[in-house]
């Protein structure tokens, strides 16, 4: 498999996905951290795909989003946005929207 | 090699050359900005598109020598 469907499958297979530097108990960065309490915060369940742990997929989902950074969320298959996105769409109730419309929180 | 502050608003306007460009240097180490950007080419787009359009302005220094920039993007009328 190569990396581009290992990524697709991760993002298949998990309604929420972050891909992030370290893990949700200990966020590596702190843009990680931030787009990390949000989710924690809303009590959204996530796969949390920790990129330092494979310098492949910390390349590769750069290029499958188009995005240059970390971290970068996806929610049913789509690119959401990486932590300045997150945290406006939070900070105005559209990331709640968006969660509730897949009925990931009620 | 950091970028400067003139050296980041200098490659927005190349791209996006209606731009209203306020950056910040967040902690004052050339490394750490914040920017808020405001153009014309903005209001058909979503918000992924135009931190996407942001990006492409950098050409490829957004996450290598730019290590963090915060983006903050708004249309114009």
């Amino acid at each position: 498999m190569n990396i581009t469907e290992k990524i697709k499958n991760i993002i298949k297979e998990n309604k929420v996905c972050l891909f992030m530097k370290g893990t949700p108990e200990a966020p590596q960065c702190g843009f990680s951290m931030a787009v990390n309490n949000v989710l924690k915060h809303l009590n959204v369940e996530f796969k949390a795909i920790n990129v330092l742990e494979d310098e492949n997929i910390r390349q590769g989902i750069k290029e499958y989003s188009d995005w240059p950074t970390i971290p970068q969320l996806y929610v049913k298959e789509e690119f959401v946005g990486g932590c300045d996105i997150i945290k406006e769409m939070f900070e105005k109730g559209e990331l709640q929207n968006l969660l509730k419309k897949h009925k990931i929180i009620s | 090699m950091p970028l400067s502050e003139d050296q980041i608003k200098k490659l927005i306007i190349e791209t996006i050359p209606d731009a209203t460009i306020e950056i910040k240097d967040l902690m004052g180490d050339k490394n750490h900005y914040s920017a808020k950007i405001k153009s014309k080419l903005f209001n058909n787009l979503n918000k992924v598109e135009q931190h996407k359009l942001v990006y492409k302005s950098l050409k490829g220094r957004m996450g290598n020598e730019l290590h963090a920039l915060s983006i903050t993007t708004e249309g114009k009328k």
